[in-house]
């Protein structure tokens, strides 16, 4: 059995990730910034309590004032007093396809964020920095737009019916088999929501007294769907492979918790970008720790499908491996496709058993028409059956802008965390106060971008996250680099001291992290 | 000294001020009230250096020449 291609060489290219340490100063900053507003959060709760202040927000009826409260925790204090003020930043109406820009409707409050009213006015050509939009299929005219089109003349937008009934169109067939061959695995089963593909695949994959290994960052539908299994779930340092082999003895060597049995599947879960941190999992020391230990290795490829891989075919190209390594990998359409829904592939008796036993299979509506066809399309664009360079070209326009993006924010002096190859750019904001106002000034100078905070990120390091495009052009990148710049500076963003924190671990020569050799 | 810029970079002080302890999202009555503290705080803070630290430095320089007075007459010597 061959764990690593080569003695010492389990990665074939350099891997570049770093999460610059939190300056001690901004840490402290940031804590008085919200000490601050909680002491102010407080004196607020007082004034709604004893009617001083009109209430805004949900409350118990007068009836219901001596029962278990039901806004007293922290998210709905957090809720009423911090998000409330900063909460412009976030569900922005937009009116136009999500391309590389994209018109936003205006809105103003004149109650701080309680209440907002349209003043009528489109903002135009907003550069659109927080769309998934990886290879640019966001469009409204070309060939996917074409031929979803005629499809939609043809089937017309409804399936009204689950897989398993009367919902199993010619059209899925088709794109089912193109996904198995874009993946390189024997057959694949596509769905109509990607959250749902996680949340509803992963019980019927694994169930009470197997083991479940996940990643320490997951997105919340591969949470959801390992606390629906029944499975134990036991959490690894985030994209730590010491973490995870140690997890990994301990399950083999005792077993399940009180009777001792070996456990009937082990199954890790991991991501091949995580989309808060930019990072992109390290495989090749996944894959050969699953051989070693004999598990299953489940990759939700949501973020990398398309954006990763000199020809586009995600992580598992990206590091030159095998695609039947990887047990069950899933992902969505909705990020490089411009589509929306999910997919499962693998090994034909994993996704024949998938077709009977998935709940999204016997329940859920089938993807739509035009959906699909949008799908297939930019699918076989990117695979270049369509008989032109269009998706080659794409993918390496979205890599040169990602390499060139990267290094100019870091040469800028901003924090950006993650992979240097990855299309997720998170810059830190760290201080609450920042991340409304990097909002509102990006949006003053016609750039629309995504801001983070709790309860998504940890509390003190909250982030704007940056999604580049294969549309995006190297004027719209300066452009938007050279108000990201004047921001950080008026601001004051560019934390970066330029030490980066080296990578925990010893160098990639060997399998094992065990003191004695075998 | 150029007026202009002076206060430009004065006012981007203040703006950081603001960032930095979440003024600049309070409403204007919040405003008020945290810099009406603020202010007061400080106001008091000098207040009581100017009444107490000249006694308390030239207490400190009395203790300090007290401690060399015990020393041989050469030291002192070459102190003053």
């Amino acid at each position: 059995i061959h764990h690593i291609v080569q003695n010492g060489g389990l990665y074939k290219r350099p891997f570049n990730e770093a999460f610059e340490e939190t300056p001690m100063l901004v840490a402290v900053l940031t804590y008085v910034g919200y000490g601050v507003l909680t002491l102010f959060g407080y004196l607020r709760d007082f004034l709604r309590q004893w009617k001083i202040e009109k209430c805004q927000n949900a409350t118990e009826r007068e009836e219901q004032k001596d029962f278990v409260p039901l806004y007293q925790d922290f998210e709905n204090f957090y809720n009423r007093n911090l998000y409330m003020r900063i909460r412009d930043s976030w569900n922005r109406p937009i009116c136009s396809v999500p391309g590389a820009k994209v018109d936003v409707i205006e809105r103003v409050s004149h109650d701080y964020n309680w209440t907002f009213t349209y003043t009528g006015r489109v903002i135009k050509d907003v550069i659109n920095m927080g769309s998934y939009n990886y290879l640019g299929f966001a469009q409204n005219n070309g060939a996917c737009q074409e031929a979803a089109a005629e499809v939609l003349s043809q089937y017309g937008a409804g399936v009204c019916s689950t897989r398993q009934e009367m919902g199993n169109l010619d059209k899925h067939e088709e794109l089912e088999k193109l996904v198995a061959r874009f993946l390189g695995v024997e057959s694949a089963m596509t769905y109509g929501m990607g959250f749902a593909t996680n949340s509803m695949n992963i019980p019927a994959l694994v169930g009470k007294g197997c083991l479940i290994l996940s990643d320490e960052l997951n997105h919340a539908s591969l949470v959801l769907g390992a606390r629906l299994s029944g499975a134990t779930i036991r959490i690894f340092k985030h994209n730590n492979m010491q973490s995870l082999e140690k997890l990994l003895k301990d399950a083999i060597v005792h077993g399940q918790p009180r009777t001792r049995r070996p456990w009937k599947k082990i199954l890790i879960l991991v991501e091949g970008i995580y989309s808060m941190e930019g990072s992109i999992v390290r495989l090749p020391e996944v894959i050969a720790l699953k051989k070693k230990y004999k598990s299953y290795l489940y990759l939700d490829e949501a973020h990398s499908i398309g954006a990763l891989g000199p020809t586009g075919r995600g992580v598992v190209e990206y590091f030159g491996l095998n695609p039947e390594d990887v047990d069950v990998m899933m992902g969505t359409f909705t990020k490089s496709f411009g589509a929306a829904g999910g997919y499962i592939g693998g090994k034909k008796e994993l996704i024949d058993y998938l077709r009977t036993h998935s709940h999204s299979a016997v329940y859920a509506t089938s993807l739509s028409p035009p959906v699909v066809q949008q799908i297939i399309t930019s699918m076989k664009c990117i695979m270049g059956e369509d008989g032109s360079t269009l998706g080659k070209a794409c993918v390496q326009q979205l890599a040169e802008n990602t390499r060139y993006f990267r290094r100019r924010l870091k040469e800028m002096g901003f924090i950006i965390y993650g992979n240097e190859d990855s299309p997720v750019v998170p810059l830190m904001l760290y201080m609450p106060a920042k991340i409304g106002a990097f909002g509102r000034e990006m949006l003053k100078r016609n750039i629309g971008v995504v801001v983070v905070g709790f309860p998504a990120t940890p509390i003190i390091e909250s982030r704007a996250r940056f999604c580049l495009s294969a549309a995006h052009t190297k004027e719209i990148l300066d452009t938007a680099l050279k108000e990201i710049s004047e921001v950080g500076d008026l601001l004051q963003l560019k934390y970066s001291r330029h030490r980066l924190v080296p990578l925990l671990d010893r160098p990639f020569d060997e399998t094992t992290y065990e003191e004695t050799e075998d | 000294v150029d007026i202009k810029s002076m206060t430009s970079y004065l006012y981007w002080l203040y703006c950081q001020y603001e960032l930095i302890t979440c003024s600049y999202l309070m409403e204007p009555w919040e405003k008020v009230l945290f810099y009406t503290v603020n202010v007061a705080t400080l106001v008091t803070l000098a207040y009581a250096a100017y009444l107490f630290v000249p006694a308390r430095i030239s207490g400190a320089f009395c203790f300090v020449l007290h401690l060399l007075g015990n020393q041989p007459e050469n030291t002192v010597s070459i102190m003053k």
